[in-house]
């Protein structure tokens, strides 16, 4: 009973310094990225290749003034941060990392909780989300707060829908909503080559889901929430110190947390060609962590490349062709599902 | 449910929102007050005179000679060329424009030109970034840096020149100069097609920038637009061409015009112009005589050289004068115009035989081309108004002189 406890206890622990390490690495390594693509050489002051410069900006971040706008509604300003940072953590509960191992004479699995609606779990916590945008757009009272606030429900609403629809080809040819599941259905081959990852099967379910979840976490080129040139910051144009700090990490959280969850619908989650000399569990994190970082980086290649969308080409983009692809995929897949 | 909520109560009104004078992308200090429905802008009026700092004005109690300075703080993305249209001003009030040496007309053309490239390569540069596309930025900066190595190469300073004097040019220029621009000219072309490469034919930027902030040819010219924004709308207009200055009409070059008038129109003609600027920079690199005078040999309104001032009496007291005195110029009225990289900068000077102007207008073409975004952006939406600012291409310090 203790050890079960300890286990659980453990793993809450490990996943969520997990998270935050990557979270806070995940900042530097953009920042490295996007400063190569930009012929600059990026954060280099700060301990052995700017290796520190992720903890400074934390420093800097939580020993800042907050301030409190003086026409707010104080206790919405306050809770918003909240609202946004602890439901894209929580999302992390459900994300496998691997296969799992045997310890202490039990199982253990690779992640918080083996839930069977993991799937919906995880978009039901990227939806509590833009609460927070919206009342921290509202409670600001600012008027660019308040327009970024309305971009993004309207964003974030109109996306979850098509996000959601890429993602039942998925669960028509897994039959699942396990994660765990989704992934050992993963397992094989096609010919003895072809990795069998539902990338291939689900193309247009996955081009979908990939342009979803870039506008559902809000990033370039559908960053318009908080679009720099228009809005200034957006939503979160009045907080400072913890509360900035709050809505800045839950952001590369969901980045991280979105990128997970297509490694492991997509991709095959950890699911990989053995690497010798390596236990099983490792090597399921290592290819987990390294379908991941193909996410990653495509995000911050984005944001070195493209423009920012406008506001209703967003909206057509979503309603006019995500959404009847994402149909299509969805019909496709069960006329084939019928025919085998 | 408090009244203070009631929906019923609660009326439809157009939301005001004060955009600047402080805000990333009004490019310095422009205020606009947006009355929006929504995000729709139903009206947009452009507030000036954050950075007025009275050059006119300051002008009547100046020697002619102390002016030039004052020009570079107008637009000072593109200094060399508010300096060029003083001094042609200045010049063509004493009578003394075909004093000025051969020499000194190609290296004013080869500054102008360079500041034309440099003036455009911050407009594309900030113009992207405003519609979101962050690299470009950096690379543009990354070849203005050349530019700018170059003036600092020739006149010490990288933005704030002051390289122009009344009958020609201050110095001649350093060795190896002409080789540094040779190497800027053999890369720039290609660097040029890199930034099309990210934009040009790329879908989001087209969509932001196609029938965004249409302006038709009839306005432009009734707004008193020029430059790019004139040339967007179909007005084939440019002063190089139209009333040649300097050395222009030696110079193979077209002056680029498309027709839609939209921001993407006006992008197309900045891009092909820093095309025609290189062209013009290669000619005038071969046609540039090899040595001879970069001054008019005019001891009445032109300084004594260096060595004269200190090392002869007269060289000497002619400086003392022309520096504490001033020279006189002729009673009369001029205006003389260039093509400054934002569009027609012209200086219209009153002379009553003094040795400081009477009065000095300076037909700024920011001012004139910000005129137009209350129509440009009518019925657009907040983002449009961003890049219209930026594709007008204003530099606040010219608005406000």
């Amino acid at each position: 009973m203790l050890v079960d406890l300890l286990i659980i206890l453990g793993t809450i622990l490990l996943v969520f310094i997990a998270v935050l390490t990557g979270m806070a690495y995940l900042t530097y390594f953009e920042r490295k990225v996007l400063a190569r693509m930009q012929s600059r050489i990026g954060p280099n002051r700060t301990g052995p290749l700017g290796l520190l410069q992720p903890v400074a900006d934390g420093v800097k971040l939580l020993t800042k003034e907050g301030s409190l706008p003086a026409k707010a509604d104080k206790a919405v300003f306050l809770i918003a941060p909240v609202m946004v940072f602890v439901p894209a953590l929580l999302a992390w509960a459900a994300i496998p990392f691997g296969p799992g191992f045997t310890a202490f004479g039990r199982q253990i699995g690779m992640r918080i909780a083996d839930l069977n609606v993991g799937l919906i779990y995880i978009l039901a916590m990227g939806s509590i989300g833009v609460y927070g945008i919206v009342m921290a757009g509202w409670a600001s009272n600012n008027k660019y707060a308040l327009l970024g606030g309305l971009r993004s429900s309207a964003q974030v609403i109109s996306y979850e829908a098509t996000l959601g629809l890429s993602l039942i080809g998925v669960l028509l040819m897994a039959g699942s909503l396990n994660l765990s599941e989704i992934v050992a259905a993963q397992q094989g081959t096609y010919f003895g080559l072809i990795p069998r990852w539902f990338v291939l099967p689900q193309i247009l379910g996955f081009a979908v889901f990939l342009v979803s979840a870039i506008a559902e976490t809000n990033r370039p080129p559908f960053d318009l929430p908080e679009a720099e040139s228009e809005l200034v910051a957006g939503f979160h144009v009045e907080y400072g110190g913890f509360g900035f700090a709050m809505f800045f990490l839950a952001e590369y959280i969901s980045m991280l947390a979105i990128s997970a969850l297509a490694s492991t619908v997509f991709l095959g989650g950890w699911l990989g060609p053995s690497i010798p000399l390596l236990p099983d569990a490792l090597e399921g994190i290592f290819w987990f962590s390294a379908k991941m970082a193909i996410f990653i980086f495509f995000y911050f290649w984005l944001r070195a490349t493209l423009p920012r969308f406008r506001y209703d080409q967003l909206m057509s983009l979503c309603w006019k062709i995500m959404l009847p692809v994402a149909l299509l995929n969805i019909v496709l897949t069960g006329i084939i599902k019928l025919a085998l | 449910m408090s009244s203070r909520y009631d929906v019923h109560e609660l009326k439809e009104q157009e939301m005001v929102l004060n955009m600047g004078p402080q805000h990333p992308s009004t490019h310095g200090v422009l205020r606009v007050m947006l009355h929006l429905e929504g995000e729709n802008i139903r009206k947009a009026t452009p507030y000036i005179g954050y950075l007025h700092r009275g050059t006119e004005k300051l002008a009547e109690v100046h020697k002619y000679y102390h002016i030039v300075p004052y020009t570079d703080r107008m637009d000072y993305l593109a200094a060399p060329s508010n300096n060029l249209g003083y001094v042609q001003a200045v010049e063509k009030l004493l009578g003394i424009e075909s004093d000025v040496p051969e020499r000194a007309r190609y290296m004013r053309v080869l500054m102008a030109e360079l500041a034309r490239i440099a003036s455009h390569l911050v407009w594309l540069g900030t113009h992207a970034l405003d519609i979101g596309a962050l690299s470009l930025f950096l690379y543009t900066f990354r070849e203005r840096e050349m530019i700018n190595d170059l003036f600092e190469k020739y006149c010490g300073a990288r933005l704030t020149t002051s390289m122009m004097r009344v009958g020609g040019m201050p110095a001649d220029l350093p060795d190896g100069w002409m080789e540094l621009l040779g190497d800027f000219l053999e890369i720039m072309p290609e660097r040029i097609q890199e930034y099309e490469n990210l934009l040009k034919n790329n879908p989001i930027w087209i969509r932001r920038t196609r029938g965004v902030g249409v302006i038709s040819a009839k306005d432009a010219v009734s707004y008193g637009l020029s430059g790019a924004c004139l040339r967007g709308s179909g007005v084939n207009y440019d002063v190089r061409k139209a009333r040649p200055y300097q050395v222009y009409d030696r110079f193979d070059f077209e002056v680029p015009v498309h027709t839609e008038g939209d921001v993407y129109a006006r992008y197309r003609v900045r891009v092909e112009e820093m095309r025609q600027s290189l062209r013009i920079l290669e000619q005038a690199v071969e046609q540039m005589p090899r040595d001879g005078r970069w001054i008019a040999d005019l001891p009445d309104y032109v300084l004594p050289s260096k060595v004269d001032t200190m090392t002869t009496i007269e060289g000497q007291t002619r400086h003392f004068v022309l520096i504490i005195h001033g020279f006189k110029a002729p009673p009369g009225e001029v205006y003389k115009a260039v093509e400054a990289p934002k569009g027609e900068l012209g200086y219209y000077i009153v002379s009553t035989g003094e040795t400081e102007p009477y009065r000095m207008h300076v037909r700024a073409p920011s001012y004139y081309n910000l005129a137009g975004l209350p129509q440009m952006s009518q019925n657009g939406l907040v983002a449009d108004i961003v890049a219209v600012i930026g594709s007008l291409d204003i530099v606040l310090g010219e608005v406000d002189r």
